[in-house]
Formats: C-alpha cells, sequence, structure tokens
C-alpha cells in the first residue's frame, strides 16, 4: 500500500512540483491548492492507467478524487482486479 | 419577485467571503485618455490625482496617438458608428476585410479572422479545428482566455511545466497517438514577461507532428526586430501555425482581436467559431483606427525601438536598486515581493507617490508569488521613469527589502 502511494507521490512530485515548491505528503491538496489544475490532470490519469493497467471512467477521475494522494490510492485500489 | 432575499443573501455571503480574502476586485476611475500621466480618482469619491501610469498594456503609447485618433474620426464619419449585425449577416465592411489582409501581412501568415477580442478568438478557435479525437497540449501559465477556449473544446488536454522543453517532449510522445496534437503557448507570458522558446517549439512540432498555437496579445507591435511578435524575435515567422492576439493592448488598446495563421485554420473559424458567428462585428471606428495603427508601424520601428531603450532603463533602474525581478525581454516587469498583503501595501504607498502600478497575488499569480507587474510604454519618458524609479526605491527602503534575496523577503514577510 505505501509502495503505491510513494509511486503515486513521486510520481505527482516529478511531473507537477516546481524548484522552490513546498514539499508535499500524502494528504496535501493538490488541485484545490492550486499546484495541479484541472487540466493537468489527464497526464495522472494515463500514468494510473498505464502503471496499474486499470481502467478509471472518466466520471470517477473527478478533481475531489485526485486532490490527494491518499484519494487517488483510493480510487486506484478499486479498480485493481 | 424572483430576486428574493434568500437570492440576496447567498450573494452577499458569497461577496462578503471575497472580501474577507482581501481579493475584492475595486475599479479606480480615470479621468483622462489614456497615457503616461492621468489622472485616477481612488478610492471612488476621493479627489482626483495625477500618477504617472506603470501597468497599462499601452506598449507603444499608441492609445491617444493624434494620428490614430483623426484616423478613427474619419471612419466614424465615412463608415458610421455600428453594424447592428454580425459579420457573415451584414456586418462585413470594405475596412474589415482590408485590416484582416494588413493583419496577414504584417504578422507574415496566410489568412486572418477578426473577434470582437482576442478573449474572443480564443474562446473560439479550438472548438472550431478540434474535435475529441485531438489533444491540446498547453503551457502550464497561458492565459486565462486560452484555458475558457480549451474548457469550450471537446479536445483532450494536458499541459507542460512553464517553458520546459523537455517536459513538452514527453508529452509529445505520451499522446503521439492522437489525430491531432496542438500544442499552445503564450508568446509572451503577461504574467512573468519572459517569452515562449518558439524557436524549439517549432522544431519539436515539426518532429512530432504537431501543429502550434501562439496568443501573441503582449507582443504583436513591438517583440522582435520589426514589431512583428515573438516569432519574429526567435526567427521562425512563416512557421507558426497559428497566432491569436488583439488590438486591445499596443495596437492603439481599443479593442478586437483575431486568429491568424494557415488559410484552412482561418476557414474553418470563419464557419464554425462560435464568438465569430454570434456576435456583433467590430465597430468600423476601431478598424478605422487599428488600420491607421498599422500604418505608423509600418512605416517607422521609432516606437518599438524606444520601448526597448525604456525598458532597459526601468530594468537596470531596479535592479540596481536592489529589486528582485523576473528575467525577459519584454516590457512586463514583475517586481517580487512574493507575500500577498506586502503587495498591496506597496502599490498603496506607490501610488500614495503618485505611481499607478498593480499588486498581483494568488489566484491570478501562482501561491507566494505575489508581486507588482509594471508595464513599460514607449510612451513614457525618463523623467517619467525616473520619478516613478525614485518612488519605488522610498518605498523599497521603507519595507526594508532592497538588496534582499528571495529567500530573505519570504523570511521577512512569509509567504
Amino acid at each position: 500500500m505505501d509502495d503505491m502511494k510513494d509511486l503515486v507521490l513521486n510520481y505527482v512530485i516529478k511531473e507537477y512540483m516546481e524548484d522552490g515548491d513546498e514539499e508535499i505528503t500524502y494528504d496535501t491538496p493538490l488541485i484545490s491548492s492550486g499546484y495541479v489544475d484541472s487540466f493537468s490532470m489527464v497526464s495522472l490519469l494515463v500514468f494510473l492507467e498505464n502503471k496499474f493497467t486499470i481502467k478509471i471512467p472518466p466520471e470517477k477521475a473527478t478533481p475531489e478524487a485526485f486532490d490527494n494522494v491518499n484519494s487517488i490510492v483510493a480510487l486506484v485500489k478499486q479498480y485493481l482486479k | 419577485m424572483s430576486f428574493s432575499e434568500k437570492i440576496r443573501g447567498l450573494y452577499q455571503t458569497q461577496l462578503g467571503e471575497i472580501r474577507n480574502a482581501g481579493i475584492y476586485k475595486e475599479e479606480r476611475f480615470i479621468h483622462s485618455s489614456q497615457a503616461a500621466d492621468i489622472e485616477v480618482e481612488f478610492p471612488t469619491g476621493a479627489e482626483v490625482k495625477k500618477v504617472i501610469n506603470m501597468c497599462a498594456n499601452n506598449y507603444l503609447g499608441l492609445s491617444s496617438h493624434p494620428e490614430v485618433i483623426k484616423a478613427a474620426h474619419a471612419g466614424l464619419d465615412t463608415r458610421g458608428y455600428g453594424m447592428s449585425s454580425v459579420r457573415f449577416i451584414c456586418g462585413t465592411q470594405d475596412i474589415h476585410r482590408e485590416l484582416e489582409n494588413r493583419v496577414t501581412e504584417f504578422l507574415g501568415t496566410e489568412d486572418t479572422i477578426l473577434f470582437p477580442s482576442c478573449m474572443d478568438a480564443n474562446a473560439g478557435v479550438f472548438e472550431a479545428i478540434l474535435t475529441s479525437e485531438d489533444i491540446m497540449i498547453s503551457d502550464r501559465l497561458v492565459h486565462a482566455s486560452i484555458i475558457d477556449g480549451m474548457r469550450l473544446c471537446s479536445a483532450q488536454h494536458d499541459t507542460f511545466k512553464h517553458s520546459n522543453m523537455e517536459h513538452l517532449e514527453e508529452k509529445l510522445l505520451l499522446h503521439a497517438d492522437k489525430r491531432i496534437k496542438l500544442v499552445i503557448t503564450d508568446g509572451v507570458f503577461s504574467m512573468d514577461g519572459d517569452l515562449a522558446k518558439l524557436d524549439i517549439m517549432v522544431e519539436l512540432c515539426n518532429k512530432y507532428d504537431a501543429m502550434l498555437l501562439v496568443d501573441d496579445s503582449h507582443s504583436t507591435g513591438f517583440i522582435g526586430k520589426t514589431g512583428r511578435g515573438t516569432h519574429e524575435h526567435c526567427n521562425v515567422m512563416g512557421q507558426i501555425d497559428i497566432i491569436t492576439t488583439t488590438f486591445g493592448k499596443a495596437l492603439g488598446g481599443a479593442s478586437g482581436g483575431c486568429v491568424s495563421g494557415r488559410k484552412e485554420i482561418v476557414d474553418m473559424c470563419r464557419q464554425k467559431a462560435r464568438p465569430y458567428l454570434f456576435s456583433n462585428t467590430i465597430a468600423p471606428v476601431i478598424v478605422s483606427g487599428v488600420l491607421k495603427v498599422f500604418d505608423i508601424l509600418s512605416a517607422s520601428t521609432e516606437r518599438r525601438d524606444k520601448l526597448e531603450k525604456n525598458t532597459a532603463y526601468w530594468r537596470k533602474g531596479l535592479t540596481e536598486a536592489g529589486f528582485v525581478l523576473k528575467e525577459g525581454d519584454s516590457p512586463i516587469i514583475p517586481v517580487m515581493l512574493f507575500n500577498a498583503k506586502l503587495s498591496q501595501d506597496f502599490s498603496r504607498d506607490l501610488f500614495s507617490r503618485g505611481i499607478y502600478a498593480i499588486g498581483f497575488f494568488f489566484p491570478v499569480v501562482p501561491n507566494g508569488q505575489a508581486r507588482i507587474r509594471t508595464q513599460i510604454s514607449a510612451g513614457h519618458e525618463i523623467h517619467h521613469l525616473d520619478k516613478a524609479l525614485a518612488a519605488f526605491i522610498e518605498v523599497g527602503k521603507k519595507y526594508g527589502i532592497l538588496g534582499l534575496t528571495k529567500e530573505q523577503i519570504v523570511a521577512k514577510y512569509g509567504l
């Protein structure tokens, strides 16, 4: 579980964080705090789907579900076989 | 009555929240024409105050140029006040097509279509040319109007880190399977003042079979040796598929915008772009004024040359005084203060010293990136810049930030 969290966290850091941004944790709000805009979520979605070989329905890929690493991992787990 | 007390209360609560967050916007009434010297009533009801304007998009100082005003008067006399129509019904005059041709020639593109504003151009262009089979890949700092335009379009969207060409390449690879890939950027970024790396972007777009759209609203008329825009500066004229730009900034500053680029793209906009189809034509008086602006720009580069000199002078002055600036080659020069409240206090103190410059903070700029955005004009004379610089230094001393690094300012005032 923590491996999955770290995998997602590391991806979020690499994909979205800029030099000088504060450190983020599993709970840091990503979208509501402005780190990730809703357009940029598509990369995260593609990453999750490829990495875990799952298909997340578009209606489930909401800004709320993607707002922190914990909620993202919870969403992924719903679709893991 | 449909506007019940309950609904009124709802809005009052929301407005209260905006006020409490310190982001309630108030207009400042200007009692003069747009220029380096303006007369401002602020706060409302206060005595009108003469100030130097350091925050207009009037880059070439043409907003109140006598020749432009004269041409606008002539347009009013010969072509009337309004057209009472959209373009394709009975709203296209000879001068509308003449302006489209002038823009095409000036930008070095294949064709141009006018829109009521560049906001409208950006709102219309994506939906007109893309479908759900396609992908829009935009820089993360593009203007709000592009973001709105992308929201109206059924194509998929993704972003790349600001001006990060490696990240853009990753995204082009990631979306290699899409029918059309459209890379989207500002030419000059309005909040930071830096220029897009169009030469590299053109290379990447060629390599990965993608189109490139540049919003050159903060460039057209003055960036590049003859003011054609960022594509001239980066030596890629003729290689940008779509340029959107405005007449509301350097080109007279009234209103209106356009999509200029590949002939078929422009044609698609003429058939399908909703702000073009369902919004009124640009008023003849404005078209006449902008045509004169192009006459002025085509006759001489004097104004953009003066703007370049003024910009260098202003940047050097602020740097030597010890302010933290954003790097860039444009007349947008952000003085970084990082803390939102400090940016507001700084702006207020400048105003009391006769300098009009606005503080920007989240959500207009990223959190912890508050700043005073200064914008230089060819309408500024050295004495304007000297007076403004003296005021900046005075206020900078008051807050003890001169010579401090970003980290030191943040340590003193917080983010």
